[in-house]
């Protein structure tokens, strides 16, 4: 069920505006430095020497393009939909998230910056910075939330070895939004040498659209392969929302094929009816926070919630604002996925197809659980397999406690 | 009760700097967070600011993610908050002061997402009832004047631009345009309550902003002492202080020792202030 739907290529507008939502929504200091990267992106967009670069480590250095599996366990054991996955997993440092860091840095180093500054939850995007800050020899450091840093430890060993600094972010309840206020802090104090690497499709302009376009590699390439695999579109297309940029990157090559349905999932968390969740389309209303306007957990009065996933990654109280407007629009069906429903579906998908997902992404795979069985077997879904869940393996033991005694 | 801002089309803030420009001294403005560390405090803390010699009162309204704002400010909104502080109490908070007072200028400062929530139009009519002269906006650059700036002077509400150093000669037209009531100099580039710039390169950009401006230019950031506020004093025409003074409610072991300590400090700054421009002189 798809309405008449006007094109959003053209979006952002001259202010960085998705219809209401967007915009920059930051301090006069950084001002002059978003306006900048403004300008230096569009040059690099245009500049076939930057897009062959883009290309060559997207190729050599990352593993693109990553394979469209056709899914055929999980197929025949929800016995509907004909399900493939797009394996972003398997691109180098193990998620989607390094397609936006080979770009920014690649920008970053263009503009002559020396220090490469990002916020992460899962620290699956500050192992990225740290991988790529490590292959251009940037100085980097990773701000992350406490609660993280405890549930994801892995990671911040492996930003560590990578030689990034990780600064414990005490403030709030230790997690991303946190992480991002601090970043926020550091970038207006070290604005001269520094570059701020965000990690999905919010913030102010340009770094929503910056962040979907590096990310679009994913969407582009999905059509080409569905192409060559079924000689014609997906039917549907899923994936987990916490910023929103894997869903983004996945979505936006095929907003105008009014054929292709999309579907986002949020972190219902233990249900968005008891407000412990990180659903910001589902349960949250319109507001500014980290320079856009766009749904955010908050207080009548406009004080932010905390929000509550199992998932780190998606334990934000926002969303990308490009999302909020296509939510409006009604082209994009966003759902939730709760805690438990996350985690039934990661082991599904480990026993079935003997792939561990990250936890994000088993939220998207929730949605496949509760939709495949109801559709045609010539329906083609494509589920974006954002990440893997390795960085997991600790929480997930926690959670399904005597499971493994 | 209602109280116009403005008589006869000139504004309080207007008629504070013509008087201390008669004077030849600075504006002391001071910043404190309304509802820190709890509300009737912070009411006391308000209404003896200007016994104690503040000109110029900024106060803060809390809000849960204050990007830029260093550890002190950031605590200070938390206390509040936790206090159970909102963008109603503290418009009341300020009408209540306007019962006693109708010189004081107060300027309310924050972040965008309280008023947006709280209703743009709704939001200026009570403040403009409530007595509020100004507002400082810390994630509302020019570029989104049509969001606050250009309403709130339908109301009679100045909008307080921030100049920083990173604003260069071809933005600073754009973030004068709509300015009123003063320019706030952000003279470091950073958070609130963190480092301080040079005096001469201070005086540099102030006298660079006055160049293309009539409005009072006043400095705030890294200012703590009663020295610091003396010499930014001689060349500005108003000095804020604002996380030294917060630094004081958190330190206090009582309510009642926070108020005396802040109108302690404040009393030492006004003095300094109003004697920096004789040192000038003498020295």
């Amino acid at each position: 069920m798809n309405q008449p739907f006007t094109p959003s290529t053209a979006l952002p507008d001259g202010n960085g505006m998705f219809g209401r939502f967007g915009g920059r929504f930051v301090a006069e200091t950084l001002m002059p430095l978003i306006n900048e990267l403004r300008d230096e992106y569009a040059a690099a967009k245009a500049d076939p020497e930057f897009q062959r670069k883009l290309a060559y480590f997207q190729t050599d250095y990352v593993g693109r393009p990553s394979p469209l599996y056709f899914a055929e366990r999980l197929t025949e054991h929800f016995g509907g939909a004909k399900i493939y996955l797009k394996r972003e997993e398997l691109n180098h440092t193990g998620a989607h998230k390094i397609n936006n860091c080979i770009g920014q840095v690649l920008l970053a180093k263009q503009m002559g910056k020396k220090r490469i500054i990002a916020e992460t939850g899962a620290g699956m995007h500050g192992v990225a910075t740290a991988t790529v800050a490590a292959r251009f020899g940037l100085e980097c450091v990773i701000y992350m939330g406490t609660t993280d840093i405890e549930r994801q430890q892995p990671n911040v060993f492996r930003m560590k070895l990578l030689g990034a600094k990780v600064v414990p972010v005490t403030s709030g309840t230790g997690t991303l939004k946190d992480a991002m206020n601090e970043a926020l802090r550091d970038w207006v104090t070290n604005i001269d040498d520094t570059f701020y690497i965000i990690g999905t499709v919010a913030g102010p302009h340009p770094y929503p659209a910056m962040v979907r376009d590096f990310q679009a590699v994913i969407g582009h390439e999905t059509r080409r392969q569905m192409q060559e695999k079924e000689g014609r579109l997906p039917d549907s297309l899923v994936a987990c929302i916490g910023g929103g940029s894997n869903a983004m990157g996945l979505f936006h090559p095929f907003l105008e094929d009014a054929s292709v349905q999309m579907i986002g999932v949020e972190a219902g968390g233990k249900g968005v009816a008891t407000g412990q969740h990180a659903a910001s389309l589902n349960g949250g209303t319109p507001g500014v926070l980290h320079g856009n306007r766009t749904f955010l957990l908050q207080s009548e009065d406009g004080q932010i919630i905390d929000a509550h996933s199992i998932s780190a990654g998606l334990d934000y109280p926002g969303i990308g604002p490009e999302h909020a407007w296509l939510h409006e629009q009604g082209r994009v069906e966003y759902v939730s996925a709760t805690d438990d429903e996350a985690l039934e579906a990661f082991q599904i998908c480990c026993r079935e197809e003997g792939i561990i997902p990250a936890l994000e992404t088993a939220h998207a795979l929730a949605e496949v659980a509760k939709r495949a069985p109801t559709l045609p077997r010539d329906h083609l879904m494509v589920v974006n397999l954002s990440g893997r869940g390795d960085k997991d393996m600790m929480s997930v033991a926690h959670y399904l406690g005597d499971k493994f005694q | 009760m209602s109280q116009a801002n403005s008589t006869d089309g000139i504004s309080r803030i207007e008629r504070c700097f013509a008087a201390l420009k008669a004077q030849d001294r600075p504006a002391l403005v001071s910043f404190l967070t309304a509802g820190d560390p709890n509300p009737d405090t912070s009411q006391r803390l308000l209404d003896g600011l200007p016994e104690a010699g503040v000109d110029i009162i900024e106060l803060g309204m809390p809000f849960s993610d204050p990007m830029a704002d260093g550890p002190a400010i950031q605590k200070a909104a938390l206390r509040a908050l936790d206090a159970g502080q909102t963008q109603a109490k503290t418009l009341a908070m300020v009408n209540r002061f306007r019962e006693k007072n109708q010189d004081t200028p107060i300027v309310l400062m924050g972040y965008y997402n309280p008023i947006y929530c709280y209703g743009v139009e709704r939001f200026l009519e009570d403040a403009a009832r409530a007595g509020v002269d100004g507002l400082i906006v810390v994630d509302l650059p020019p570029e989104h004047d049509d969001e606050l700036c250009t309403p709130a002077a339908r109301h009679g509400i100045d909008f307080i631009r921030l100049a920083t150093p990173t604003t260069d000669a071809k933005r600073l037209p754009q973030v004068l345009a709509n300015a009123s009531g003063f320019i706030y100099y952000v003279s470091v580039a950073g958070v609130t309550g963190v480092g301080a710039a040079t005096p001469d390169s201070v005086e540099r950009a102030v006298a660079d902003l006055k160049r293309h401006t009539r409005l009072p230019i006043g400095v705030g950031f890294g200012i703590r002492t009663p020295e610091q506020a003396a010499t930014i004093g001689r060349f500005s025409d108003a000095v804020v202080v604002g996380s030294a003074l917060v630094d004081h409610i958190e330190q206090a072991a009582t309510p009642d020792e926070s108020v005396s300590r802040v109108h302690g400090l404040v009393r030492e700054l006004a003095q300094s202030v109003r004697r920096c421009r004789e040192e000038e002189v003498v020295s």
